[in-house]
């Protein structure tokens, strides 16, 4: 292990370590708990410029109430969970399914179909703007839901892909095998046999996807125009225009935008890892 | 497959989906003959009252005609309009003159409306408004609103320091020179989303060089280096460094910087009507805040004043021309115009309207009653290209004088490759 | 396709006998449209508008408005300011974005021990990678903002005196201007960029928590008994075995700092004067802004991305080619 384990030093260095370390953690996360205070401020706490002090009043529920009460953040909020449920659903389907093809069988153009979905998971979304959008506009998804959905899972496709190709290949290849020979049809063979086993997978990418598109803000902007199909990021931003000064407010709104990942990254932490750092230790 | 080329069968097949999807989510719009549909952009409360209220009265007139509204909010309606016009037009739609309105007119997206306004005497009645809604030598639609611009200032403060609404360049200057003295910054502005400067800029050149200029600049027939602009600049020069505006306006919004004007730190706001709502929220009476003419700076140019308006138009695709057109006539009616702008807070252009008793409106149809000449806006009167370049560089002017002729050397590039 | 079908008809045991060759493209279709239809063909449909003039409009019968230039939008984009800047800012992002992979390491390092409670800590440090990048920018736009922020509240503590106006209202006098980073010229992209470290840091440093997990124990202590220690074990022994964590660090962040746009449309809108645009920014601001509707200027500048990201791209799939002929 290295650095040297600190139980190996002595007293005093592991004092100082342990006494060190929530320091290091409160210096890390100042902006945070700066933004964090300022959300239970109240208005005049703000306007007299009180910006570390403890705050004269504590207006917690108040200020996260009118967040909602204010505003439209609740159909934001709704609309995030909208947007990003299906596109998870869809993705990882379709990943189970490609990763399977890419992983399993042995064709000539496997690789390079995979190498067109890594490549497409890394290309700029720019290069994809105008027509994704001209194309949303005359099909009549332009503003809605579905179309943020279908298309954050169609590009989401290309990572969950190359994650599945690479997590079914891991597999022992064995047991598809047999499974033939005892004349199993193939799509048995991937129901039976292999999605029961990609099931870490399954989670791993259910929790990134949802993270990744939950914090959208690109497509938002390009997608959509009003306030019936905004996710959270975008209308976190119309509401920094509407709570002008009223920073309170807007770290309030901010705060919540973030709940929902960061709920579903402790809840799911050691899958969001293994999803994020597959390959980091190959 | 023989005869048909890879792309084609693509082409052909991502149309069919399309096709497909598009007849999924087609919207309930469309209407039959003896509809008219109206699309409207505000949702602004006294807006959307004025628009409801008019419609009410034209059903009243006209019950054979059946009126189907959409309204939208304002940024949603400049994106939907791009669609609509082509594959689900309305009727009649709102709409900006002036440059606005080039790359619809000159996408045949908008039909002229010249025998509206030949039938109707509005080429008198709406006069003030006839230059900016003409194009190519037609006119595009009828106006139905405006709002003035100018200085908006507190009373309070020139009150303390005695001094009265200057007429004139000098005596702006030497007022600005008594705030000063007295710690308060003579003008507030936010320059963060460009705009804004734009409406100072007007003013200055307005005032310097008047009507023509503003519109023989904007429309690219005058050079940025022209002496004339560069006068307009150096006047503005003089505005930063002897009046002055508060710090760090580049990272203010308009409503941000309304605070230090709330506050008494600032004194001045060159500002639009609509402003007043935001100044009344922040805590001020309407004995706080005053409003003034920007002062002359050239006794010999006419004065000349901004003030942007919105019309309606009818779409090229339009089913219904013949109500739409009566529709049109019935919107520029001195006794409907006087009706919605009361509602909605603003000005009507008919010349035969009447104006509420609001002390600000009064003194905005005083003013653009008296002007020889109305400006739509920078952003308004410029193509988008060109007015992004414009208003980018009045904001680093404003950060930087010393940057004076780089910017106008570049503004004239970029006025070389927009106008062409 | 018709030849598929064609044959399937002549012989109805030619499905049974190809059962191989057909499942794994049955498997295939569903994503394979998907990818098709919103990744694959937009791209080159992006490619091709670059060479247009276009206002993204329609005619009154459904005809699309643009007019070919060839290649004149991307001799506009040589000659543009705008441009260069962008570009420019995109180099500093890369360079200063790649800080994150040193810094991700030192955290890691100073993080990796045992003692109670490190699985919070670890979490708790890898926390602003999870949040919004539009929370991130609306964070530290606050934090810089010099009337409200923290860094007007620490300079007005120490540079400024609360007076009253003329009005008698609380107000600052200042013996120097509070530094308004984000809409000077100079300072506001690295501000920007500092912002955009804080994620990217956390997430550069949980590969290589993970990394060092993996570090085979017996090699550092035969290291330890050769009496390495401290910098020369780190760079000698421990970063060498790191190296798969170390690439993908790099991968990942210089695809974020490439696509940086959320912080920079949250915090400036490429401003002062599009001094803090990169290409991704600007390419939106250029095709879809309020004043934008140049769709094929805003194709060209977005192919210009393109290619610099294919260079990424193509060494990265090269890099997996490698691995993939050796795992055979």
């Amino acid at each position: 292990m290295f650095p040297r384990p600190i139980e190996k030093s002595g007293p005093g260095t592991r004092v100082a370590y342990q006494a060190f370390l929530p320091v290091a953690l409160i210096l890390w996360l100042l902006p945070l708990l700066a933004i964090f205070l300022t959300s239970i401020r109240s208005a005049q706490d703000i306007n007299s410029g009180n910006v570390f002090g403890w705050p004269s009043q504590f207006k917690l529920l108040e200020n996260y109430t009118a967040v909602f009460t204010q505003s439209e953040a609740a159909q934001y909020m709704l609309n995030s969970v909208l947007i990003t449920v299906p596109t998870v659903a869809i993705s990882v389907a379709l990943a189970c399914l490609a990763g399977y093809a890419l992983a399993i069988y042995r064709f000539r153009v496997a690789v390079p179909l995979f190498f067109l979905f890594v490549a497409g998971n890394f290309i700029p979304f720019q290069i994809l703007m105008v027509p994704v959008r001209d194309m949303s506009v005359q099909t009549g998804l332009y503003d809605t839901i579905a179309g943020q959905f279908l298309f954050h899972a169609a590009f989401q496709t290309g990572f969950c892909t190359l994650f599945m190709r690479n997590f079914i290949k891991a597999l022992p290849f064995d047991l598809v095998e047999s499974a033939r020979i005892e004349g199993v049809a193939e799509w048995k063979i991937f129901w039976y046999v292999v999605l029961p086993l990609v099931r870490p997978a399954i989670a791993a990418l259910a929790v990134l996807i949802f993270t990744f598109v939950w914090n959208d803000f690109f497509w938002a902007n390009v997608l959509t125009q009003g306030e019936s199909a905004k996710p959270i990021t975008a209308g976190v931003r119309a509401l920094n225009g509407q709570f002008v000064n009223n920073w309170h407010l807007v770290s309030a709104a901010s705060l919540l935008a973030a709940v929902p990942p960061v709920f579903m990254f402790f809840l799911m932490q050691r899958h969001f890892i293994a999803g994020l750092t597959l390959g980091a230790v190959k | 497959m023989a005869g048909v080329t890879k792309a084609n069968w693509e082409d052909t097949m991502i149309k069919t989906l399309k096709g497909a999807v598009a007849a999924l989510a087609l919207t309930a719009t469309s209407a039959i003959a003896g509809d008219l549909v109206i699309n409207f952009d505000d949702l602004n409360p006294g807006p959307k009252q004025g628009f409801d209220d008019m419609i009410a009265q034209f059903k009243q007139e006209n019950p054979d005609i059946n009126v189907i509204t959409n309204v939208n909010d304002r940024e949603a309606h400049k994106t939907a309009i791009r669609n609509f016009l082509t594959a689900d037009a309305p009727d009649v739609t709102s709409w900006y003159p002036g440059n606005r309105m080039a790359p619809f007119v000159d996408a045949g997206l908008f039909q002229p409306v010249d025998d509206v306004w030949d039938a109707n005497n509005f080429h008198e009645d709406l006069a003030a408004i006839k230059a900016t809604m003409s194009r190519d030598g037609k006119i595009w639609g009828v106006p139905y609103s405006y709002y003035q611009w100018g200085i908006y200032y507190r009373k309070d403060v020139f009150d303390l320091l005695e001094l009265s609404e200057p007429q004139t360049w000098d005596e702006l200057l030497a007022a600005c020179a008594k705030m000063k003295d007295n710690g308060v910054t003579p003008f507030t502005i936010g320059t963060k989303f460009l705009w804004t400067a734009a409406g100072v800029f007007d003013y200055l050149n307005l005032r310097t060089n008047g009507y023509d200029v503003h519109n023989d600049l904007t429309a690219g027939k005058i050079k940025y280096t022209d002496p004339r602009i560069v006068k307009t600049f150096e006047n503005w020069k003089v505005l930063i460094d002897e009046c002055g505006f508060v710090d760090n306006h580049a990272s203010m919004s308009w409503q941000d910087a309304i605070a230090p004007f709330a506050n008494g730190d600032a004194a001045m706001y060159v500002m639009g009507n609509f402003s007043v709502d935001g100044y009344k929220n922040a805590g001020l009476t309407d004995a706080q805040i005053d409003f003034m003419p920007f002062p002359t700076i050239d006794a010999s140019v006419p004065l000349a004043e901004e003030a942007p308006a919105d019309a309606f138009f009818i779409p090229t695709n339009a089913k219904n021309v013949e109500d739409a057109k009566k529709f049109l006539a019935f919107v520029a009616r001195p006794d409907v115009q006087t009706k919605l702008n009361k509602t909605i807070g603003q000005l009507p252009i008919n010349a035969k309207a009447e104006i509420s008793d609001d002390k600000f409106i009064q003194e905005g149809f005083a003013l653009l009653n008296s002007a020889t000449g109305i400006a739509q806006f920078y952003d308004r009167d410029a193509p988008a290209a060109m007015a992004k370049a414009g208003m980018e560089g009045f904001q680093e002017f404003m950060l930087d004088t010393s940057k004076m002729m780089a910017v106008l050397e570049r503004l004239d590039q970029v006025q070389t490759e927009v106008y062409k | 396709m018709t030849d598929i079908s064609q044959r399937t008809n002549e012989n109805p045991s030619w499905l049974k006998r190809n059962k191989l060759a057909i499942a794994p493209w049955i498997f295939l279709v569903p994503a394979l449209i998907f990818f098709a239809i919103y990744v694959v063909i937009p791209i080159f449909e992006s490619l091709w508008l670059s060479l247009y003039e276009w206002n993204g409009l329609y005619t009154a019968d459904g005809q699309s408005t643009a007019t070919w230039v060839g290649f004149q939008n991307y001799v506009k984009l040589w000659d543009d300011p705008n441009f260069w800047v962008s570009l420019r800012n995109n180099l500093a992002w890369l360079i200063l974005y790649m800080l994150a992979v040193p810094a991700g390491l030192m955290i890691a390092l100073f993080l990796n021990q045992t003692v109670t409670g490190m699985r919070f800590y670890k979490s708790m440090f890898f926390f602003p990678f999870v949040i919004s990048q539009v929370v991130v920018g609306l964070i530290f736009g606050w934090f810089y903002n010099p009337d409200f922020g923290v860094v007007g509240t620490i300079w007005k503590w120490a540079f400024c005196e609360e007076t009253v106006n003329i009005l008698g209202n609380a107000t600052f006098k200042c013996a120097r201007p509070v530094p308004d980073i984000l809409s000077s010229p100079e300072w506001a992209t690295y501000g920007i960029i500092f912002a955009g470290l804080w994620p990217q840091v956390a997430y550069c440093m949980i590969l290589y928590l993970t990394g060092l997990n993996n570090v085979a124990a017996d090699q550092i202590e035969a290291a330890r008994l050769d009496g390495a220690k401290g910098w020369k074990m780190l760079w000698f022994v421990v970063i060498p075995q790191l190296r798969p964590a170390t690439f993908i660090a790099v991968v990942v962040t210089v695809i974020g700092a490439l696509r940086s746009f959320d912080m920079i449309a949250i915090m400036t809108q490429g401003g002062p004067f599009g001094s803090t645009n990169v290409l991704a920014h600007y390419m939106f601001e250029v095709a879809i802004s309020e004043y934008g509707e140049r769709y094929g200027y805003g194709s060209a500048v977005a192919s210009v991305l393109f290619a610099i990201m294919l260079v990424y791209i193509s060494y990265f799939l090269w890099r997996m080619y490698q691995d993939e002929k050796d795992s055979r």
